[in-house]
């Protein structure tokens, strides 16, 4: 297992690289500049000095490697110095957004606090709502339930969230008016009414997210115990007098669960990626929200940076899902 | 000196107790809605319009414009003019005084020291500065004392308020921007997104591209502004919901640059919680006609350039028959309501220098149709107009955005009623807006006949804006596409004027050659077709009071007026 992981690991490093210069390749080579959103009324001359100034005009393999130096080495010392006061990259340039005009990183620092608990929450509670909703409608198949889930699954499913994040708003900010419309990321918790406030802002954006999460992961869960159910070594622990509750939840449920698992777990990338739309759409602000502003503002670093950061995660959620696998099926040997 | 203070203090509150004024921060908090959030706090460093509306809150030139579009002191005694001797007689230089006693947020002495470190700072190489232009023609900004700025010109300058006048060039603290020049300017993050200013408000917490926290500035001048105690500015979102947050659900006091279709502009106005407020600039949005030939036969190097000129739309028939067959007001009504109305000129104000122009308001059809089968366009197969063997065929594109869609269809019809053949093209804003040389689609390259989009200029004065046209700024592939004069209009008497204006300093007699310049433009050779002059749209909460919306300035400009109205 621990060659095994290590061989993975190291495989990643070549295949990441690739990874960064494709999209490092792609979003340049994307039409587009980073002064499209600067007023027609700055002349060209003045334009082409800001090109210059943020070394937008360098050739794109000169800026690929510096990036890269930058990432490997620049950004993780930084942290590094700050941690322990050291002084290693001190001045050294680190990732500059074209846009800002300020580290990248310090950008996703601020971000990544709102997109973990809106999107995490949604996803947490998505994943609590499909299991169960799953292994019944499995059990009861063709039940009145199983029906219920079915439709409300494609409906979370089919309906974009783009709908239903305006939907909500109609309904609950502005006809009921129980919650805000708009996410406030400067809310502090310190005391009840401020949890409440953070309850109340977060409630829309994660009940949209977790019926759209519950959905998809619901219904794999259904249709793993539905296969499972119907296996021989249920027939047996029945047969054995096994309770009702021990065969579905312990046999059942455990031979079930490998599927989702790996569903659940290639998903979680998705919170750190942020969700685009529902963020735009109640103004949470978080990481894919910096995503669509820095694609629109033709960004380099920071659509780079941020897809690049996407492109590890997804690569060393793949390799946790494989290594719980092993956990969850001891049949399951890598070497 | 301390009785004097004292006594001018007293009369001041004497005459301010009359008015509604409260005190400094006794009207709490005050929520600002920029769907599109600042991303930095540093004009210098950004040209975009919401960086730098958000730093006007905290930084401030010497004088701004008003809602009229005139001069005003900021920090300063009072505006120079030549009567009052600030402005010298042959229009070299203008000396400025600053208001005693000001201070930075921080504490510390405003000095004319800081004015020239700005202009230093601006004018340093590698730095970038987005605001070069405002320094332009300046030879040298010197400080006799710490109170006195005299800017000098290399030229005589009749518009000199250009320099540290208006938002975009506002005056930075030379302290904290010291080890920010040139090239160091963007390493800078806690002075680019946190700046001491001497506005009504400091940043108190920044969060790139998603909120300001602000509160009232402790050394603000006036020691009874601003009325708010503190305020958030945040954005995300579209215009849609920005709009909503206001009129409807009431979180937010202020939405910047509402812009929706009319239909919802009427819904939302009957949410009751808030109103539309809207103020013409000089923003237009326009037709360009390519008067060379853009066709994709020609080579790289002739393309589009004026060694060939257009085949149909360098006949000035064809391009007056195009204008009259557009009905504006048709236009207005479905893209902008209120925040629009129909102009025939390219300077549609300020007053002083808008044309009287008013001949293409009323669409003529009939005329139009005339006109063309007089030029000998005469109507072939399919109902395409002809002559010589040439088809009235025109490539028609603008940028992906719903109202120009819809625009681009509505004027299809028209020219298709006209006898024209057009081909719609669509292109996103970042590539046509983008400059890039590189790129096919660009508005400058104009590898089309006709383009849509929306032009105006900086400040009051439009000279400069209207000497963009001359032959000299024609975008060509010798200058990498880099011209303003984008239909490439090239007419010696045009350029004399424009030449004859940058030397005029009697204003009547600007003002009368700018609307010579603009009639020329549209009315006599229609190398430009205005279409409709827009307006700014924001939405303002029935619970604040004080907002007067500037076009001129940024639009946030009176904040510490700004008011809670119970």
């Amino acid at each position: 297992m621990l060659t095994y992981t290590l061989r993975r690991v190291l495989l990643a490093i070549p295949t990441l690289l690739l990874i960064s210069l494709v999209i490092f390749l792609l979003v340049d080579f994307a039409p587009g500049s980073p002064l499209s959103e600067i007023p027609i009324t700055v002349p060209p001359e003045v334009r082409l000095k800001m090109m210059a100034a943020m070394g937008a005009d360098q050739p794109v393999l000169v800026r690929y490697i510096l990036w890269l130096r930058q990432f490997c080495w620049v950004e993780p010392m930084h942290q590094f110095d700050l941690a322990f006061g050291t002084h290693v990259v001190e001045g050294q340039q680190r990732i500059i957004s074209y846009q800002t005009r300020s580290p990248v990183f310090t950008t996703i620092g601020e971000r990544i606090p709102q997109t973990l608990t809106v999107i995490g929450t949604a996803y947490l509670l998505g994943v609590l709502i499909a299991v169960p909703i799953g292994i019944y409608s499995a059990y009861r198949q063709y039940s009145w339930f199983d029906q219920l889930g079915t439709f409300i699954a494609m409906i979370g499913f089919s309906v974009p969230t783009f709908f239903t994040g305006v939907l909500l708003i109609v309904i609950f900010s502005i006809w009921l008016k129980w919650f805000p419309s708009i996410y406030n990321t400067s809310l502090k918790v310190t005391d009840w009414p401020t949890f409440l406030q953070q309850v109340k802002q977060m409630a829309l954006p994660v009940i949209v997210l977790a019926l759209f999460n519950a959905a998809e992961i619901s219904r794999y869960t259904r249709s793993s115990m539905l296969e499972n159910l119907g296996q021989d070594y249920v027939r047996t622990a029945r047969a054995k007098g096994m309770g009702e509750a021990t065969v579905v939840l312990k046999h059942v449920l455990r031979n079930s669960l490998i599927p989702v698992v790996t569903v659940v777990a290639l998903g979680i990338p998705g919170i750190f990626g942020g969700a685009i739309i529902t963020e735009n759409v109640f103004k949470v602000n978080g990481i894919g929200a910096a995503l669509i502003g820095a694609i629109k503002a033709n960004d380099l670093p920071m659509v780079q940076t941020l897809t690049f950061i996407f492109a590890v995660l997804i690569v060393l959620f793949n390799l946790i899902a494989d290594i719980l696998y092993g956990i969850l099926d001891p049949r399951i040997r890598y070497d | 000196m301390k009785l004097q203070t004292a006594l001018l203090g007293a009369a001041a509150s004497l005459s301010m107790a009359g008015a509604a004024y409260a005190d400094r921060g006794s009207d709490g908090h005050v929520n600002v809605l920029y769907w599109q959030a600042p991303s930095i706090m540093n004009p210098y460093l950004s040209g975009g319009t919401k960086d730098l509306e958000a730093s006007s809150l905290v930084l401030e030139p010497l004088a701004g414009f008003d809602e009229k579009g005139v001069v005003f002191p900021r920090l300063v005694v009072d505006v120079p003019t030549v009567a009052n001797g600030g402005v010298a007689k042959d229009l070299t230089s203008i000396t400025w005084k600053l208001k005693p006693g000001l201070l930075w947020a921080d504490g510390t002495p405003v000095t004319s020291a800081d004015v020239k470190f700005t202009y230093d700072y601006c004018k340093a190489p590698d730095g970038g500065c987005a605001q070069a232009s405002k320094f332009e023609g300046v030879k040298s900004v010197e400080t006799p004392d710490a109170a006195t700025i005299v800017i000098t010109f290399t030229a005589p300058k009749p518009n000199p308020y250009v320099s540290f006048v208006g938002a975009t060039a506002p005056v930075l603290q030379a302290k904290q921007f010291a080890k920010c020049v040139g090239a160091a300017a963007p390493t800078c993050t806690e002075a680019n997104t946190m700046p001491v200013g001497t506005g009504p408000f400091k940043v108190k917490t920044f969060k790139t591209n998603d909120t300001v926290e602000l509160e009232a500035n402790p050394n603000y001048r006036d020691p009874k502004k601003p009325a708010f105690a503190t305020m958030t500015l945040k954005g995300g979102g579209d215009a849609e919901a920005a709009a909503r947050a206001v009129m409807e659900t009431g979180e937010f006091d202020y939405g910047w640059n509402t812009q929706v279709n009319p239909e919802m502009q009427t819904q939302m106005a009957a949410g009751g919680k808030g109103h539309f407020v809207n103020a013409f600039g000089t923003l237009t949005e326009r037709l360009e006609m390519n008067l060379t030939d853009p066709s994709a036969d020609l080579s790289a190097d002739e393309r589009s350039t004026v060694k060939h000129p257009h085949p149909i739309l360098a006949d000035v028939n064809v391009r007056k028959a195009l204008s009259m067959a557009i009905d504006r007001q048709a236009l207005v009504d479905v893209g902008y309501g209120t925040a629009g109305k129909p102009t025939c000129n390219i300077v549609p104000a300020p007053e002083a220098f808008a044309s009287d122009n008013v001949d293409c308001i009323k669409q003529d059809m009939a005329g139009a149709k005339a006109m063309l089968d007089k030029a000998g366009w005469k109507v072939g197969a399919n109902g395409i107009r002809e002559k010589a063997g040439k088809k009235l065929h025109l490539v028609f594109q603008s940028t992906v955005n719903p109202v120009r869609q819809d625009f681009q269809s509505l004027i299809k019809s028209w020219w298709t009623e006209l006898g024209v053949d057009v081909e719609l093209k669509t292109i996103d804003a970042s590539v046509f807006f983008g400059g890039d040389a590189g790129s096919p689609d660009t508005y400058q390259k104009f590898y089309a006949d006709v383009e849509m989009f929306a032009n105006n200029f900086d400040g009051t004065d439009p000279e400069a804006f209207l000497a963009q046209l001359k032959c000299d700024k024609i975008a060509s592939p010798a200058t990498q596409w880099q011209g303003e004069n984008v239909p490439r209009f090239c007419d010696k008497a045009y350029d004399e004027l424009a030449v004859k204006m940058s030397a005029t300093a009697d204003m009547a007699e600007r003002g009368k050659l700018a609307k010579a310049m603009n009639d020329v433009i549209t009315k006599t050779n229609y190398a430009t077709v205005p279409l409709v002059d827009r307006g700014r749209l924001s939405a303002v909460s029935n619970k604040l009071g004080g907002v007067v919306l500037n076009v001129w300035d940024s639009e946030i400009w009176n904040t510490q007026d700004w008011t809670r109205t119970k």
